[in-house]
């Protein structure tokens, strides 16, 4: 097993306040080439969840063991390769980069921090991220201002992919871009996933993007999960109640024309 | 006019003619906006959609020259109960804006003051009136808008309620004066679907109560369709196609409007097929094509498309469309 959570549960201390439970025990596992969605309102917990899985959020119960190993037991060198190994791409394409720094600067800093490839080979090995996220050389010189958001987006791939992750943990990649740039953008995770047989773990609000990516999906609600199962079963026939109220909610362009095609033929 | 006919032969509430919006930046001019017609009647709401950088936001914040378009140079007319408001002088449209039109952005936290309790945000417009005074009338406003707690909630600080009771105090703070017309850009892209159906649904409750109009700017078509009853697909600062929403919807006619809607992730489409999506990106303002603006990415296009800019034309069920392949209608000079 890959990647495997258990019994999770983040909780933040509040001054003056009773401690808040973020995450109240949540339990997935992940293997290389799956991709499982977890789905929820803000404030469910999700991105605690993500915080603690990637190493930002340290304190946390329960057990998170990455190829069998806990991550608490990991001695140095283990951990800086459970990090390099778990990657994570932003909501905010553009201010999860340096705005300081050009997309050249960007992906060559992780390669040489990391020692992924020797001095040398570092412009060849950016090609080749370059052409993996479909980029055209001439972003190496822009600044991320300088391109537009879904560019940005494909940077934050190019970056994570310059350390040959195993997983790849997006939390709302596609929500802050156009439609027409999310479906490119989505259609660029899923050949990723194909061609490196990563393993996905996607976070999002959007069931129908969920849809499009994931095998698995859990739904989660005040910290735990609710319904767990098969994106077709639980987008088909959702036993939960919340999980049918986040379905009903999704503005759904086909089930809107459905009721219009109907009324048509009614009248 | 389709869509007088369809409202009665009435007046529209505002009317956009060929409006162009073009900065001058360092002796170098870009027009983002060349030739946008819209209008909305009375009571009415109307959707305007389109990618990010197609001139949705910079139309409509030239309606009443908001910033940035208050240093841009106008051209066209933008006609509000009758008036061009683009030859109005600055005392008469800071009568309009929030009396006439209001908006809502798409950022709540952005949009409040930080350091202002909501009561004093609220009636910021009417300070002859008492502390007494304008905190009872910001608990009516916020009781109306469906927020708890109005006493509390009054008192408090933007940083103290989530996103959807932020953007509801902004509905608040646009319905203050009773408005004819609400502008609501982007209103819910930073909301959850749980939130954003309900901040919606207020909307349109609202609307219907004091008949205001609506002109919801959005890139989501999905918003589009239960709600609004018309809408305009806008492409690169042209409008490309408008009309009645379920014509547009179930039968698009131009390219652009067709890519939009096969862009969509859907929840019973088949699930190995990858997404269809337009191939390339809206041009920047001074990288225009020649001829159709949406030419380099369309799938459908000839000869005559990088020559020359499509006229709108009106085809036989109502609807505006711009484009070479869909002439079969009468040539229309305007909406």
């Amino acid at each position: 097993m890959l990647l495997q959570v258990n019994q999770l549960q983040v909780t933040y201390r509040q001054i003056g306040r009773p401690p808040l439970r973020a995450v109240r025990g949540i339990s997935f596992e992940l293997n290389a080439g799956q991709s499982l969605g977890i789905v929820g309102e803000s404030g469910c917990g999700k991105s605690s969840a993500a915080k603690a899985i990637i190493g930002l959020q340290t304190e946390f119960d329960g057990e998170i063991r990455f190829e069998g190993k806990s991550v608490h037991k990991m001695n140095r060198a283990e951990r800086i390769q459970y990090r390099r190994s778990v990657q994570m791409v932003f909501q905010d394409a553009v201010g999860s980069l340096n705005p300081h720094m050009t997309v050249r600067q960007t992906l060559e800093e992780v390669l040489r921090v990391h020692r992924m490839v020797p001095a040398g080979q570092i412009p060849k090995r950016i090609s080749e991220l370059l052409e993996l996220v479909s980029l055209p050389e001439r972003v190496l010189a822009a600044y991320p201002r300088e391109i537009s958001g879904g560019q940005c987006q494909r940077v934050s791939f190019a970056r994570c992919l310059a350390l040959n992750p195993r997983v790849i943990l997006a939390d709302e990649p596609v929500s802050a871009l156009d439609v027409s740039v999310q479906a490119r953008i989505l259609n660029l995770l899923r050949t990723l996933q194909k061609e490196l047989n990563l393993a996905i773990l996607l976070i999002s609000h959007d069931l129908a993007v969920v849809r499009t990516i994931c095998d698995r999906v859990c739904v989660m609600y005040k910290g735990q999960f609710v319904e767990t199962g098969t994106t077709t079963a639980v987008l088909e026939t959702p036993q939960n109640d919340y999980t049918k109220s986040l379905l009903a909610a999704v503005p759904d362009v086909n089930r809107s024309l459905d009721a219009g095609r109907g009324a048509l033929r009614a009248s | 006019m389709q869509e007088a006919k369809s409202v009665g032969q009435q007046e529209p509430l505002l009317e956009i003619r060929h409006l162009s919006v073009t900065f001058r930046h360092e002796g170098v001019e870009t027009t983002p906006v060349h030739d946008v017609s819209l209008c909305v009647h009375r009571g009415e709401r109307v959707a305007v959609v389109g990618e990010s950088g197609c001139g949705k936001s910079l139309s409509a914040m030239s309606v009443t020259q908001l910033s940035p378009t208050d240093r841009a140079r106008l051209g066209g007319e933008i006609l509000f109960e009758g008036e061009d408001l683009l030859r109005a002088g600055q005392k008469r449209l800071e009568q309009v804006r929030g009396q006439g039109i209001a908006y809502v952005f798409q950022d709540p936290s952005a949009s409040l003051n930080p350091v202002m309790r909501v009561y004093r945000q609220i009636t910021e417009t009417n300070r002859e009136l008492s502390k007494a005074e304008r905190l009872a009338r910001t608990e009516q406003l916020l009781a109306e808008v469906g927020l708890p707690d109005p006493p509390r909630l009054a008192r408090a600080y933007p940083c103290e309620m989530s996103g959807g009771q932020q953007q509801r105090v902004m509905l608040a703070i646009a319905l203050a004066q009773r408005p004819r017309l609400l502008i609501a850009d982007e209103p819910t892209t930073a909301l959850d679907v749980t939130t954003q159906q309900k901040v919606l649904d207020l909307i349109d409750a609202l609307a219907v109560k004091y008949n205001m109009a609506v002109l919801l700017i959005t890139h989501n078509l999905g918003l589009v369709a239960g709600r609004m009853q018309r809408v305009y697909v806008l492409y690169s600062g042209y409008t490309v196609e408008s009309g009645d929403v379920r014509d547009i919807l179930l039968y698009p006619q131009h390219p652009y409007t067709k890519g939009l809607l096969a862009a969509v992730p859907r929840l019973d489409a088949p699930k190995d097929q990858p997404l269809a999506d337009i191939p390339g990106t809206v041009p920047s303002p001074d990288d225009w094509p020649p001829g159709c603006v949406f030419e380099p990415r369309c799938g459908e296009a000839f000869d005559r498309c990088r020559r020359e800019v499509p006229p709108i034309h009106r085809l036989a069920d109502g609807r505006m469309c711009a484009c070479w392949k869909r002439m079969e209608g009468e040539p229309c000079c305007c909406k």
